[in-house]
């Protein structure tokens, strides 16, 4: 649970645009790593965050198509939305809300880069509404909304450094 | 640092100017005036900025100096820095599931719902290239 990833992610935020740059390479093929993005069972598996379990409700995974999912733990639930807005091979164009921002909607693109050798990296760019919306999300860790997810995290931080 | 202090951070910072003048007081040491210099702004608009970034934490003005030059406080950086790693390390905790469940692709005994022919929400031709 704690053991070092063989691969680090990388997150950077653009200096001039509300955007949020991530790369992650996987042992995996591009195609693996798109049904793990697009097969609701697969996805619903790791997208945590951990400890909560994730719910889908709706799941249309092509071009045109929408998703609805919902992250819960004792009792409480938070819901996020959005629509596939293309759905390649090679790349997933989707929007992404959270329901209790419902004003907030981000533009993901995913792009998996065949490194060969069995090794793909995915390229994951959001695009939000502001600077601000940006910055506190990156603050904020909007994937959950939850105050307590920091004290969960804390304490993972707590036991990597122990 | 609470979550209000920290959103002010990022909001003084969300402005391209604010964050010029810090980039330049991460060298050393300016006054007001030596900072609003490049910019085709008031003086006023400078010490705007200026305010900004004090009531954020992120720069201090000492009090007994005559020309009161601007100071970056680093500290607060780390402290952004830091949640910045928190987020990070989030994204890495969820790729981490992702590995796994790639790993059992990989062996062939991943179940999933692309074994079913009667799930209507998947393009058949994903499948195929899943496959």
């Amino acid at each position: 649970m704690t053991t070092a990833a063989k691969y680090d992610v990388t997150i950077s935020a653009d200096a001039e645009l509300p955007i949020i740059h991530m790369t992650r390479d996987f042992d995996a093929t591009p195609a693996q790593l798109h049904r793990a993005h697009t097969d609701p069972e697969l996805f619903a598996r790791w997208v945590g965050p951990d400890g909560m379990d994730t719910r889908i409700e709706h799941w249309d995974a092509r071009t045109g198509g929408s998703w609805r999912y919902v992250a819960g733990r004792d009792g409480e639930e938070y819901g996020f939305y959005g629509a596939f807005h293309e759905i390649r091979p090679d790349r997933i164009v989707q929007t992404f809300t959270f329901a209790g921002q419902p004003d907030g909607v981000a533009l993901e693109t995913l792009t998996f880069e065949d490194l060969g050798n069995g090794v793909t990296r995915l390229h994951a760019q959001s695009l939000v509404d502001s600077m601000e919306g940006r910055d506190q999300w990156l603050a904020s860790g909007m994937e959950t909304g939850v105050e307590e997810g920091y004290a969960k995290l804390d304490a993972l931080l707590g036991e990597i450094d122990g | 640092m609470s979550d209000d202090s920290l959103s002010r951070v990022f909001a003084a910072l969300a402005d391209p100017t604010r964050r010029d003048m810090v980039a330049r007081l991460a060298v050393g040491d300016a006054t007001v005036g030596q900072l609003a210099a490049p910019y085709d702004v008031s003086m006023q608009a400078v010490s705007k900025h200026i305010k900004v970034l004090e009531e954020a934490g992120l720069v201090s003005r000492s009090r007994d100096a005559q020309r009161r030059p601007c100071h970056l406080e680093a500290e607060v950086f780390d402290l952004m820095t830091k949640w910045i790693e928190r987020y990070q390390q989030r994204a890495q905790e969820r790729y981490r599931r992702l590995d796994a469940v790639l790993a059992e692709m990989n062996d062939g005994a991943a179940h999933t719902s692309n074994d079913n022919n009667d799930n209507p929400g998947l393009d058949p031709t994903i499948r195929g290239a899943a496959s």
